[in-house]
């Protein structure tokens, strides 16, 4: 992640970005060598993709999946209850874990 | 860095006189003997209860022979379950002075209050003359917390203490980190980390006895509120506290008490086993501090957001403050800023390795916010724990 974008990239493995500010639709950041504009607004906190991230593949924040999404999700969309979900199963000592 | 060399081999960064109450009974008597000294040398803890507990007295033995405590003076008042000649016996064969005060026996509240603080006039000259030798890296415990958390814990300071533990663990110190309760969500990714198969089952199996005893007090785990803040997932939401662990392979799992058998990064359970009583595991943040030092941390790196104050009897406490607005409202109470990450002033690697930093100018003797300030929280309470078994410590 270049330095002076209004982002946080917590791992370099990690295919999701954090607005370190609420960053409005049209937001440009570059990311490498790569320019990323903004199609949606994201609040400070949460997270954008860093690249396409298609249907069903992991989101990785903190070199960790977090889930998986549930659509494709186009560089620089805002990635939340929409189009991720948990692959966690809250059952205490039911099996299987990833 | 410097250290006290104590017989058992380890070494402390600080040469602490303990007044340990044995009941509540007895704090009155104890603080009164303690608060004479304010330069932060006399410190007090104790335990409350009056009614046996296993794990109070494994506890007070850890902590009243911890490295960085120089001699110990309990003060009983007689008629508790507490095993007090026990523990007298345990801090003597491990070569402190030590004295053990009982009110009943004394005459009661003034006389016990002189005697104590006659031994602690003569016993404070003898560890003054104690000469300090260098202490090396891999001789160093560090345990990490955080309290206090709001919407940038996650990004800024825990982040950047799991950088700050890369640095320390890949110089050979031991780095701890612990609450099950909040890594529920990040057992499969521990488990990966783990350094035998064997090890990687009983994290699992830690993790999912955390969620059993949080289900049974009716704690749900990921919150309405949560996603407000851009948390999407359970496992998100477990990651950001995961995050202070860094990157390290996990070669153990301790409980409370339990000593590192070497450097590396350790897990601690701090959820007891069996069925689900005494209330909460951990009833605030300092009793997970007290129980991160009964595992021999030298120091404590605590993320806060929200803005935490406390430090901790025994071993100081680097405070990192994750939130920029916190750190201009709190200044004095606040070590590491590492909301200047989200302003762009600084990055994780920068923060982390100012609080590497921080950590070998604290182990030479300089003194956190929190200690100059006076603080010196303790909580002991009650709790019950089974032994760790031997897969939990493959390295031993």
């Amino acid at each position: 992640m270049s330095a002076g974008q209004p982002v946080l990239l917590l791992a370099p493995e990690d295919n999701v970005l954090i607005a370190v500010r609420d960053l409005p639709a049209g937001q440009r950041l570059v990311d490498g060598g790569d320019e990323i504009v903004l199609p949606d607004a994201v609040p400070l906190g949460h997270k954008l993709a860093r690249r396409p991230i298609p249907r069903g593949a992991s989101v990785i924040k903190y070199g960790a999946s977090i889930g998986s999404a549930t659509r494709d999700i186009p560089a620089g969309a805002w990635v939340h209850l929409h189009n991720l979900a948990s692959d966690y199963l809250a059952t205490a000592g039911a099996g299987d874990r990833p | 860095m410097r250290g006290w060399r104590r017989a058992d081999g380890r070494k402390g960064i600080r040469n602490v006189l303990l007044v340990a109450y044995l009941v509540e009974c007895a704090h009155h008597v104890a603080r009164a003997i303690a608060e004479r000294h304010d330069d932060g040398d006399v410190q007090l803890i104790g335990f409350p209860g009056c009614y046996p507990n296993d794990y109070a007295q494994a506890m007070m033995e850890r902590l009243c022979c911890h490295p960085n405590v120089g001699a110990v003076l309990l003060v009983s008042l007689g008629c508790e379950s507490f095993a007090r000649r026990r523990l007298l016996e345990v801090v003597r064969a491990s070569g402190r002075p030590a004295e053990l005060l009982v009110i009943q026996e004394a005459g009661g509240t003034r006389s016990s209050i002189a005697r104590g603080r006659a031994w602690v006039a003569g016993t404070l000259p003898v560890l003054a003359a104690q000469a300090t030798v260098p202490l090396a890296p891999e001789e160093l415990v560090i345990g990490t917390i955080c309290g206090g958390s709001d919407g940038t814990s996650g990004l800024t300071a825990n982040p950047a203490i799991g950088r700050a533990f890369d640095r320390l663990i890949a110089a050979g110190a031991a780095g701890i980190f612990e609450e099950t309760g909040e890594l529920i969500g990040c057992e499969g990714h521990m488990a990966s980390r783990a350094a035998t198969p064997e090890l990687a089952a009983e994290i699992v199996a830690c993790v999912d006895k955390a969620a059993r005893y949080y289900t049974t007090l009716g704690h749900g785990s990921f919150a309405v509120g949560n996603a407000d803040g851009g948390l999407t997932t359970q496992e998100e939401k477990s990651m950001g506290a995961y995050a202070k662990s860094g990157a390290s392979p996990i070669v153990g799992l301790l409980k409370p008490g339990d000593q590192p058998p070497g450097g590396g990064l350790y897990l601690l359970d701090v959820v007891p086993d069996g069925e689900v009583r005494f209330g909460f595991p951990n009833i605030a943040d300092n009793a997970e501090i007290v129980e991160l030092i009964a595992c021999g941390a030298h120091v404590i790196l605590f993320s806060t957001g929200r803005g935490s104050v406390v430090g901790s009897a025994i071993s100081p406490v680097i405070k990192v403050c994750a939130n920029p607005d916190t750190f201009r409202r709190l200044p004095e109470d606040m070590d590491i800023d590492a909301g200047r990450i989200l302003e762009g002033r600084a990055d994780l690697d920068t923060v982390g390795a100012e609080i590497a930093a921080l950590v070998t100018a604290v182990a030479g003797g300089t003194r956190t916010c929190s200690e100059a300030l006076g603080h010196q929280e303790f909580i002991l309470t009650y709790k019950s724990f089974t032994p760790a078994g031997p897969a939990c410590l493959p390295g031993r």
